[in-house]
């Protein structure tokens, strides 16, 4: 997966230099070892800033809504179907965009490994298979399988699933895994176990709407927690506007999630959100067999009626 | 809501046309019996102190 970078710097050049778009998002080195930060490459001579590793976690699909040039985009398997989403929601036109698909094997944990590593990390290294980090004077490597990102250890969408160029082989999908343990695990609960789980998970959300920021679903002109009229929702941190904020900003993204883990990865208070809205994708998928951008020429679950639709609850 | 932790009982969804009565009657009554069997609600609860 590292040895990307050449051909992304090619096709990107290429389509530059043949004016086939005006920019080309991706990813620069950000300010310190394993962060990335998304990039606006729009001069031929600027390619070479582009860089591709394990690092290269958020979510480029964020950056498209509404724009109006043409655009190269390196999409990963979420990134894609997040394109995918904005495509059926009408927030992008397909022929304004040159996907450069990136098959990827998973992004890496950067907190994970600054947790297990104890120092400060000045140095970053990566094979196939393997992460070396150093700094302080001592070095440490990890298996790559085990520093991975939750979300991208139980992916089963690595292909991009539309593209126009590819930045390497398509990788092998993983079908063995349990996308919903966790899941599972909370719905097994009793109702007040549920409830003072949430209550505690929630306890050190700060309401900074990160998780909302971050995500590429998220992009109404004015979110219901910032309308006053009506207000929506209390604006403080009481526990029950927090718990309101979360349960509905996963309802908005029911049937549309691509669980690419921006919310996740956005929470200074690491509180995972992302239980949140793998319920409703689990839901989408026992209910309806729906997984979110995967097909742009099909409507989604929530906006299409069929007549033996589950009438889950319903007298 | 029920993942949340809300009791099942207390959240009922219908869909009753204008033409049928007396499906709302019975809708009513089995809704307003159930949530009276859970007595008053204890979570989602503001203080009155809080919102006014």
């Amino acid at each position: 997966m590292i040895g990307y970078i050449d051909k992304i710097r090619e096709v990107a050049l290429k389509l530059l230099n043949e004016e086939k778009v005006d920019m080309v998002i991706g990813y620069r080195q950000g300010s310190l070892p394993m962060m990335t930060e998304p990039c606006f490459v729009k001069r031929p001579e600027d390619v070479e800033t582009l860089i591709w590793d394990s690092n290269c976690r958020i979510n480029l699909a964020a950056y498209l809504m509404d724009r109006k040039e043409k655009i190269g985009i390196i999409a990963k398997g979420c990134d894609s179907r997040n394109i995918i989403n904005h495509l059926v929601e009408n927030k992008i036109k397909r022929e304004q965009l040159v996907i450069i698909g990136a098959p990827c094997k998973g992004m890496i944990d950067n907190k994970a490994i600054a947790l297990q590593f104890g120092q400060d990390i000045d140095e970053y290294q990566e094979t196939e298979d393997q992460i070396t980090v150093k700094g302080g004077g001592t070095e440490k490597t990890f298996q790559k399988v085990d520093v991975l990102q939750e979300n991208c250890a139980i992916c089963n969408h690595r292909n991009p699933v539309v593209y126009d160029e590819l930045a390497g082989d398509l990788v092998e999908e993983q079908t063995d895994i349990d996308r919903y343990e966790d899941i599972r695990k909370i719905e097994a609960m009793d109702i007040d176990e549920k409830w003072n789980f949430f209550e505690d998970m929630l306890s050190t959300c700060i309401r900074c709407y990160a998780c909302r920021n971050a995500c590429p679903l998220c992009y109404c002109p004015t979110c219901f927690v910032d309308e006053s009229k009506p207000q929506w929702v209390g604006k403080s941190n009481d526990p029950n506007d927090t718990r309101t904020f979360h349960f509905l900003r996963a309802f908005h993204c029911a049937g549309r999630c691509t669980d690419c883990g921006a919310c996740e990865r956005a929470c200074p208070m690491d509180i995972p959100v992302r239980l949140f809205t793998k319920k409703l994708g689990k839901d989408c998928l026992d209910l309806y067999g729906w997984e979110a951008g995967l097909d742009p020429e099909q409507r989604p679950p929530l906006d299409t009626f069929k007549p033996d639709d589950p009438n889950v609850g319903m007298k | 809501m029920e993942y949340m932790g809300i009791d099942r009982d207390r959240l009922h969804f219908s869909w009753v046309s204008s033409a049928e009565a007396s499906k709302f009657i019975t809708v009513v009554k089995e809704v307003t019996a159930s949530v009276k069997a859970l007595g008053p609600a204890t979570k989602f609860v503001k203080d009155r102190r809080q919102v006014s």
